[in-house]
C-alpha cells in the first residue's frame, strides 16, 4: 500500500533520515519507534508530502507521489500537536474539514460520538485543553474512513478512557483492511494493537520485524521487553565486532 | 480556496486585536475630523496616522497570525488540497479581515463627514498598504522557521519603509544634488510603498508644499492623472511580487 524506496532528507548537516526503504502492506498495524530525533516524524511527514525528501521515491497504491496532490484523500492524518484558529468552535473546524474534503460524503463519526465530542461543539478551540484538542484531532483522522491512518503520539495527552477507545477504534479499523502507521513513546499502549514494529535510530532503519517474529527472537510477551531485549543483543553485537 | 478563506476570516473578525484595531482607528478618524474646520487637513492627518500604523499594525499582526497557524496549516495540507491554495487562502483571509477593518474605521467616520475625492484615495491608500504589507508578511514567514526571528524581521521590514528608506533617499538627494537626479528619485520612490501610499494621496489634495520633493516632482512630471496610475501599478507590483515569490518559496518548504 506504501512503499518508500532509500528514502533520504537532510536538514542542514543533520540526517533525518538516512537512506530508508520500507514496505507497508493493507490490514497492518505498524508502530514507527525510536529514540526522540530519529526521524518518525520526518518520515510520517514524507509520505504526507509535509517534507520534501532530498533523495529516494515514496508510492502510495502504487502511485508515485510527487507533485500530485490527490493521494491525500487515501489518508487520514492525526498530528502530534493539533492547533486550531482559536475562534473557531470545534463544529466549525469539523464542518470545515467536511468542506475541504468534498469528494467524500461518508463520514464515520462513531468516534465523534465516542468521545463525547459531539456535545461540546460548540465550545472554541481556544477554551479547550490539550487533550480535548487531541480528540479533535482523531475524530478528524478518522471521519473520511480512509485507508490509510496516519497517527503521530495519539495517545499522548488523552485519558485512558479516550485511549481505550481511541485504541479499540485502531483494532477495527485495522481489521476493515485498513493501514495504520502509528508512533508512540508509550509502548504498552502499543501491545495488542501492533502488528509490526519499525525502529528508526539517527535516521537509520534499525528492523523491521513482525510482533510474532520479536516474540519467537526474545521470547518476551510485551513489547517494551521485546524491543529493550533486541536493543541489547543489537549493542552486543556491535561491541563484539 | 474559497472555503478555508471564508473559515479563516470567520476566525479572524472575531478576533479581539482585529476588532481592537478598528476601533481604534475609528475613534481617532471622528476626533481628528471633528477637530478642524477644513476637511482636507483632516484627512492630512488621516493619511499620516494611515502611514504610521497601518504597515505595522498589518505586517506585525499577519506575521503572528501566520506563525500561530502553522500547525493548522500543517493539517490543512495533510488533506487534498494544494499548497498553493492553502497559502493564499490563508492570506486572503487575512487581508480580508484587515482591510475590512480599516475600511470600517477609518472609512465609516470620513464617508460621513466629508465624502469626496480624496478620501476614497485615502481609503485606497490604506487598502494598498493592508495589501502589501500582509503579502510582505507572507513572504517573512515562509523564508523564516522560527518565529521570532520572523517577528524580528517583521518589525525591521516596517522600520525599514516607514523611517529608514526616506532618511537614504535625503541621504541620496543630499549628496548628488549638484547633478539632474529628478528622475532617479522618482525611480527609486517606487521602491517604498509607504511612499507610493502618501504621493498617490497628496497628489489628490492641492497641498504641494507638503508633499515633499519626490511629490512635487510627481506633479510636475507625470501630473495628477498620469501619476495616480503609475502609483497604483507601482503599488499593486508591491503585491504581487511578494505573493508570487512566497508561493515559489512555500513549494518547497519543509513543515
Amino acid at each position: 500500500m506504501i512503499h518508500i524506496n532509500a528514502l533520504t532528507k537532510s536538514f542542514g548537516s543533520f540526517k533525518a533520515l538516512d537512506n530508508i526503504s520500507l514496505n507497508f502492506a493493507k490490514g497492518r498495524t505498524v508502530s514507527l519507534l525510536g529514540p526522540n530525533g530519529s526521524g518518525k516524524t520526518t518520515l510520517i511527514k514524507s509520505i504526507l508530502g509535509l517534507v520534501i525528501p532530498d533523495k529516494g521515491t515514496i508510492s502510495i497504491n502504487d502511485k508515485q507521489i510527487g507533485n500530485d496532490w490527490q493521494y491525500r484523500s487515501h489518508i487520514g492524518y492525526m498530528p502530534q500537536i493539533g492547533r486550531y484558529p482559536e475562534n473557531m468552535t470545534i463544529g466549525q473546524v469539523i464542518k470545515m474539514i467536511k468542506d475541504i474534503r468534498k469528494d467524500n460524503v461518508q463520514y464515520d463519526e462513531e468516534l465523534i460520538t465516542q468521545l463525547g465530542v459531539d456535545k461540546i461543539s460548540s465550545k472554541t478551540m481556544r477554551s479547550l485543553s490539550g487533550g480535548t484538542r487531541q480528540k479533535v484531532s482523531a475524530c478528524l483522522a478518522f471521519l473520511f474512513s480512509p485507508g490509510i491512518l496516519i497517527l503521530d503520539e495519539p495517545t499522548a495527552g488523552l485519558d485512558p478512557l479516550a485511549s481505550e477507545i481511541l485504541k479499540d477504534k485502531i483494532i477495527q479499523e485495522c481489521n476493515k483492511g485498513k493501514l495504520v502507521l502509528i508512533t508512540s513513546h508509550i509502548l504498552s499502549d502499543l501491545d495488542g494493537i501492533t502488528n509490526d514494529v519499525v525502529y528508526l535510530q539517527d535516521g537509520k532503519l534499525i528492523f523491521y520485524k513482525s510482533v510474532d517474529e520479536l516474540q519467537h527472537m526474545t521470547s518476551e510477551t510485551k513489547l517494551n521487553k521485546m524491543i529493550a531485549s533486541v536493543m541489547r543483543n543489537e549493542h552486543t553485537k556491535t561491541a563484539d565486532i | 480556496m474559497k472555503t478555508i478563506m471564508k473559515y479563516v476570516v470567520a476566525d479572524l473578525i472575531r478576533n479581539k486585536v482585529i476588532v481592537v484595531y478598528a476601533i481604534i482607528l475609528a475613534v481617532l478618524s471622528f476626533s481628528v475630523l471633528s477637530i478642524d474646520e477644513n476637511p482636507a487637513k483632516g484627512l492630512l492627518s488621516l493619511l499620516n496616522v494611515t502611514l504610521l500604523f497601518v504597515p505595522l499594525i498589518s505586517i506585525l499582526f499577519a506575521t503572528i497570525y501566520y506563525f500561530n497557524s502553522i500547525e493548522f496549516i500543517e493539517l490543512l495540507l495533510a488533506q487534498p488540497v494544494r499548497r498553493n491554495k492553502v497559502l493564499l487562502a490563508e492570506y486572503a483571509g487575512l487581508t480580508i479581515s484587515l482591510s475590512l477593518a480599516y475600511l470600517l474605521g477609518v472609512g465609516l467616520p470620513v464617508m460621513i463627514i466629508s465624502p469626496n475625492l480624496a478620501a476614497i484615495t485615502l481609503l485606497m491608500s490604506g487598502f494598498l498598504l493592508t495589501l502589501i504589507f500582509t503579502a510582505i508578511a507572507l513572504l517573512i514567514f515562509v523564508l523564516f522557521k522560527d518565529k521570532t526571528k520572523g517577528i524580528g524581521a517583521a518589525i525591521a521590514a516596517a522600520m525599514f519603509f516607514t523611517l529608514l528608506f526616506d532618511g537614504l533617499l535625503l541621504i541620496f538627494i543630499y549628496s548628488f544634488n549638484e547633478y539632474p537626479i529628478d528622475k532617479a528619485v522618482l525611480g527609486i520612490t517606487a521602491f517604498n510603498p509607504v511612499d507610493l501610499a502618501r504621493i498617490l494621496m497628496l497628489l489628490q489634495l492641492d497641498v504641494a508644499v507638503l508633499m515633499g520633493y519626490s511629490g512635487a516632482l510627481f506633479k510636475k512630471f507625470l501630473g495628477t492623472g498620469t501619476g495616480s496610475v503609475y502609483v497604483v501599478i507601482c503599488m499593486l507590483f508591491w503585491v504581487l511580487l511578494p505573493l508570487m515569490l512566497s508561493v515559489r518559496v512555500f513549494r518547497k518548504k519543509d513543515l
